[in-house]
């Protein structure tokens, strides 16, 4: 378990973190998600101590580590660009923290294998770095800082650097992989999609402050504010609330969308809109709107919601939002 | 752009012919003056006792100076690099001074600094002869040769960053360990090329040196030194082209070695 209390740090007159308190469970994976310069960064480089606090105290599984030097937090961290040892070969890029404190040579050896086999990179022992891929150089950091047994692992956008298809891939990797290892991860990200995709716990970060703590499903359906909800997945403005673009509905009859829409209570009303332009895109059809008021929202819906409604370009439908009163009470933004 | 076949063979020579004239010639010519009367005499010029006390002066101030420049260049370049104190600027301009400062310019102010009559004149009083010493000639190379492993490793140090050494620092390794394991192999391709740069210099040099050498043969004679007397004082013009194609053999070894090493380093 990782405890954030009340840190604080700035840079000149740009306060990083302002005031951010923070339990992260043991064994959790635990996501830091915000925009750039949420602070999210600092905070988990504060927790590995390569940055200093300007005030406030990280506790690591009950030990009180503000002040101690990064080596002696029993923390592993990977960057966002490898940080590969580039004159060692995996091997001994692997080995580098057991070499360190001096291990015996069979121990090393052994342990080195295992965490090879386990990361994907086994018969690459003796390679350069140079001479892997963005995602096995990655694989390679991973195993790298787990070698050391790490209380906590910490993550630095480790896929930011890596393109697609990639990123998806070790996505899904490194969830399997901690449910195996089980170590406490903490892990930086800028996309929503990463963070919800792997990670059991979410922190949003803004403005070096945190907005919001929960598990992804509490966060998309019950965002404390609009900053969470426009972060975690798309949103569209509704008569003046935010709707995700799969809660509206339309419907080409007045009556019959007021009469369902009186069934949602406090649902932002029936707006009346033109269609603009339908979009399909595979299973999803993405319709986009433009309300008697001048703004445009798009909806989504499936294929086969969009062939029954047989909307064509100019017609005129009426959207709903679909989402229930639970929703509306914890976000008030859509009791507008 | 497309070069008509003749302006580009008259590019061409022109181009070689430069590089012919201004420098495959003198060079081929002291050759050629050399072992015009065989190798056996070149050999005898360069086995006399003064020459050989020149070799080994020049040598001896290369061994005693390559090593500084490491420690104290390394030091630099690592706090110009990562350091935030006020006067980075400053610092940069003077690691810069000696390539801009005339080594004859170099060799007068030691002696100000450093002569009987200087700030520091009370060592000579003492019995420490700096000036006109072995102490005031390596003083002297020191001073020309102190860009180069500093301006070497400079960029290096830049290109590497510092995420490396912060992820062995969260591995367990201390400041020193990092820098032993870590930064000190990143920058040796740096390292190297600036220490062969500080040789080339330091065996090369003579404005600076000549004015704080005493200038005795077999005593206080670089090879440098050794071309100019025996061409001007003795008048032994064989003698001054065996020793200066002696010096340019240094040159070229140290030269070689580093395209061997180049070499080595483009297979890793």
């Amino acid at each position: 378990m990782i405890s954030v209390i009340g840190a604080r740090r700035s840079y000149g007159d740009f306060a990083a973190l302002d005031d951010v308190t923070l339990d992260i469970p043991a064994g959790s994976l635990t996501a830091l998600l915000g925009p750039s310069g949420s602070g999210k960064s600092t905070l988990l480089r504060s927790i590995a101590g390569l940055e200093q606090l300007d005030g406030g105290r990280i506790v690591i599984a009950g030990r009180d580590v503000t002040g101690v030097a990064p080596q002696k937090r029993g923390i592993g961290f990977v960057f966002q660009h490898y940080a590969a040892f580039k004159h060692m070969t995996v091997r001994d890029n692997v080995a580098f923290g057991l070499t360190i404190r001096k291990r015996p040579k069979a121990e090393i050896s052994r342990k080195v294998d295992d965490l090879l086999e386990i990361v994907g990179l086994d018969g690459f022992q003796h390679r350069y770095p140079a001479q892997l891929s963005g995602g096995q150089r990655q694989r390679m950091a991973l195993a790298r800082a787990l070698a050391v047994d790490p209380e906590v692992l910490l993550l630095d956008e480790p896929f930011g650097a890596l393109d697609a298809k990639v990123r998806a891939d070790l996505r899904q990797w490194l969830r399997r992989l901690h449910d195996e290892v089980h170590v406490t991860t903490v892990l930086v990200t800028h996309d929503q999609e990463e963070a919800l995709d792997v990670a059991d716990r979410i922190a949003v970060l803004n403005k070096g402050r945190i907005e919001q703590v929960g598990d992804p499903v509490t966060l998309y359906d019950r965002p404390a504010n609009d900053f969470v909800m426009s972060f975690l997945g798309s949103v569209a403005r509704l008569g003046g609330a935010l709707v995700r673009p799969h809660d509206i509905a339309l419907d080409r009859d007045l009556e019959r969308a007021r009469a369902a829409d009186a069934r949602v209570g406090g649902s932002p009303g029936v707006i009346e809109a033109v269609v603009e332009r339908v979009v399909r895109l595979g299973f999803e059809v993405r319709i986009d709107l433009r309300a008697d008021s001048g703004t445009r929202f798009a909806a989504q819906v499936t294929r086969a919601e969009a062939d029954a409604l047989g909307l064509v370009e100019g017609e005129t439908v009426y959207a709903r939002a679909t989402t229930g009163p639970d929703a509306a009470e914890i976000h008030p933004a859509l009791a507008i | 752009m497309k070069t008509s076949t003749t302006a580009r063979i008259g590019l061409r020579t022109v181009a070689l012919g430069y590089l012919v004239l201004l420098i495959a010639v003198p060079i081929v010519l002291i050759l050629w003056r050399t072992f015009g009367e065989g190798v056996g005499a070149f050999v005898d010029s360069i086995r006399t006792p003064a020459a050989i006390s020149a070799l080994n002066l020049s040598l001896l101030i290369v061994a005693i100076v390559v090593p500084l420049n490491v420690v104290f260049g390394v030091g630099t370049a690592l706090a110009l690099v990562r350091g935030r104190f006020r006067g980075r600027g400053l610092v940069q301009a003077v690691v810069d001074l000696p390539f801009a400062v005339s080594p004859i310019v170099v060799g007068v102010s030691l002696i100000l600094l450093w002569g009987v009559d200087g700030w520091f004149g009370g060592l000579e009083r003492l019995g420490i002869k700096v000036i006109f010493g072995l102490p005031g000639m390596v003083i002297a190379t020191l001073f020309v040769t102190l860009p180069f492993v500093v301006r070497e490793v400079e960029p290096v140090l830049h290109e590497i960053g510092t995420e490396q050494e912060q992820a062995a620092s969260t591995l367990g390794a201390s400041t020193w360990q990092t820098f032993w394991r870590i930064t000190l192999p990143a920058i040796r391709w740096g390292l190297t090329y600036g220490v062969v740069l500080t040789i080339a210099r330091a065996l090369g040099e003579f404005g600076a040196v000549i004015m704080v050498s005493s200038g005795f043969p077999g005593v206080s004679q670089t090879l440098t030194l050794l071309v100019h007397s025996r061409y001007i004082d003795d008048h032994n013009t064989y003698g001054a082209y065996a020793a200066a194609t002696l010096l340019m053999g240094l040159a070229v070894l140290t030269l070689l070695g580093m395209t061997a090493l180049d070499r080595k380093r483009s297979k890793t």
